[in-house]
């Protein structure tokens, strides 16, 4: 009975794991693949030919894109990442009336349907003069790159022991010295898990990615990927869009996986706590 | 002496220097969100009620509630009603947003259960299995709906392959392009993609229960699924409550999957995809933002709701 029990359990772990990694498998098998190749199921890999990815990487855009969501990915995370840290100082050290209230809504920007701020930020963007430039994403991400970080940082911030602030006040230390010489050695690791979940929602965004850009080559990668076809109507690119696919996701699995233990304690810090 | 005096001045005069300094250090990030947030939905919201175009941002007139519902009396007595109340198409993107939302977070929630629950047990792997489903919620939703989009192909897809040979099916089937088969192809990919999340943070939850009382109902002789239904699950609720709510949230507003896996299809087009569509595609900005101020309020009026029936506490950990 005990070992049926056992049995059971190791067969649910291996669907699991099987469900969880089959597609992206299947990708990497197919971006391998040439001519008619393609157009065969198979499950096990039979060609390796880099066709598809020289083809991709020596097009005339897609490097160009990869560019553009890196240089947009980090400034955003980077402007998001400054203004954080000295607003959650605030919120988590400092007792001011309406905190509470302010928490709140910074919780509910982050609720936001993004289309519901769209037409709104189109006009901005157009105002500013920034349409069809890095810039207009670098603006419209913060609208979700600040409030997550914000909070995941108060959170992160309020665990931090009173002592050390207080003794640093005694010597005569001024919140910002605060912030930068005591708090900030303390808060590497959550700067460095908060960066990298803002990093992968930057890099993942796609409403805002395709409103405000209109050329190719300011295209960034998702937008890249899901608008890119072949010849024809009836002829898409597999073999190009699944090498495509892998260029972008292999570095994010990566980072994924060796930041793995922070980035479950970054996701319910920023989930099940608030 | 007045020491003790001097003190408590001090103190006070150092809470209120620590008060004034929050002030500065909140405000960029207030500047911020007030540019990005409060500024374009008020302007948004403004449109809603206006006749502005694409091409003439600046050019509209108000025009009240008539891009909601506005009606015209003909010389013949019929009343013609117009505006997005009225609007079938708009009333199919409701319902497409709601069914798949309902049907995905509850799938969700209930495989997040269960592989949370396979992760709280003790055995060999276990951090490699951990790993493995991190890598749906790695992979852009752009990546995830082209990799699936590839697999549900009619043709040479993978997914058709396997449900021949296994004979589930008689004769391949157009996974994204059929009315009948769009949205179950949504429902899958998004559940394939964002089950992790929900895993992790029930995880996390069920984390939280102390193991104690575990072993008391074990040597009471409680049975392991009353143990489920009277002990873990109501411990793990207030944790699945929230995790339910961020996905629900993400659900109603969901772009991205649908536009790319299944474009232009009826049977899955979502409030966002439609509301996208008027504003930027059609040239009928003012009657697209609408359509997302409603959205807005939907979500808003949701949100609510859920927090106050549900008694979520969002405020987080309890040290204030």
């Amino acid at each position: 009975m005990d070992y049926v029990k056992k049995m059971a359990f190791y067969l649910l772990v291996v669907v699991i794991v099987v469900i969880s990694i089959f597609p992206f498998y299947y990708a990497v098998i197919t971006s391998f693949k040439s001519g008619t190749a393609l157009f065969r199921v198979d499950y096990l890999p039979t060609q390796f030919d880099w066709g598809n990815y020289t083809a991709v990487l020596t097009s005339r855009n897609f490097p160009r894109s990869i560019v553009n969501s890196v240089f947009i990915a980090t400034t955003t995370v980077l402007f998001a990442l400054f203004l954080a840290v000295t607003a959650s100082y605030a919120l988590a050290r400092v007792r001011f009336r309406g905190r509470a209230l302010l928490l709140m809504t910074i919780l509910a920007v982050s609720m936001f349907p993004q289309i519901a701020v769209l037409a709104g930020l189109f006009e901005l963007v157009r105002f500013l003069g920034i349409y069809n430039t890095p810039w207009a994403m670098i603006l419209s991400y913060t609208i979700f790159t600040l409030p997550f970080t914000v909070w995941v940082l108060t959170t992160f911030m309020r665990d931090l022991p009173m002592e050390i602030e207080e003794a640093a006040i005694m010597d005569g230390a001024t919140p910002w010295v605060i912030i930068t010489k005591v708090f900030m050695p303390l808060l590497w690791p959550a700067l460095v898990t908060t960066g990298l979940l803002a990093f992968i929602g930057a890099w993942n965004e796609f409403l805002f990615a395709l409103t405000f850009t209109a050329s190719e080559a300011q295209r960034t990668v998702p937008v890249a990927i899901a608008l890119l076809s072949g010849a024809s109507e009836f002829e898409t690119p597999w073999g190009t869009i699944m090498a495509a696919s892998v260029i972008v996701t292999v570095p994010l699995v990566l980072l994924v996986l060796i930041f793995q233990r922070k980035i479950v304690a970054g996701l319910t810090a920023g989930g099940v706590k608030g | 002496m007045s020491l003790p005096e001097d003190s408590v001045v001090r103190d006070r005069s150092l809470a209120q220097q620590r008060a004034r300094s929050a002030f500065w250090f909140l405000a960029p990030m207030l500047v911020a969100l007030l540019i990005v947030a409060a500024w374009p939905l008020m302007r948004t919201i403004y449109f809603s009620f206006t006749n502005t175009s694409l091409t003439n941002l600046y050019g509209g007139e108000w025009i009240g509630f008539d891009n909601y519902l506005s009606y015209r009396q003909l010389s013949s007595g019929r009343v013609i009603w117009r505006g997005t109340l009225v609007d079938p198409a708009w009333w199919n993107a409701v319902w497409n947003t709601v069914k798949f939302s309902v049907i995905s977070v509850s799938l969700e929630t209930f495989f997040g259960l269960i592989v949370a629950l396979v992760l709280n047990a003790e055995f060999k792997g276990r951090g490699f299995v951990r790993a493995a489903i991190l890598i749906p919620w790695a992979i852009p939703t752009i990546v995830s709906a082209r990799m699936w989009g590839w697999m549900l192909n009619d043709q040479f897809g993978i997914i058709n392959d396997m449900m021949l040979r296994l004979g589930l099916i008689e004769q391949k089937i157009a996974w994204t392009a059929n009315i009948e088969t769009a949205m179950i192809a949504v429902i899958v990919v998004d559940v394939w993609k964002t089950t992790p999340f929900m895993a992790l943070l029930c995880l996390a939850g069920l984390q939280m229960i102390p193991r104690d009382i575990y072993e008391a109902a074990k040597l009471d002789g409680v049975n392991p699924i009353k143990t489920f239904f009277r002990v873990t699950l109501p411990l793990v609720k207030p944790a699945l409550m929230v995790a339910v709510i961020f996905r629900m949230l993400d659900a109603l507003r969901i772009f991205d999957l649908v536009y790319v896996l299944t474009p232009n299809s009826a049977a899955t087009k979502t409030m966002s995809v439609i509301s996208r569509e008027n504003l930027i595609d059609f040239d009928k900005f003012a009657y697209g933002s609408a359509q997302s101020t409603l959205l807005f309020a939907m979500i808003a009026i949701f949100v609510s709701a859920y927090i106050w029936l549900g008694k979520v506490d969002l405020s987080g950990g309890g040290r204030k």
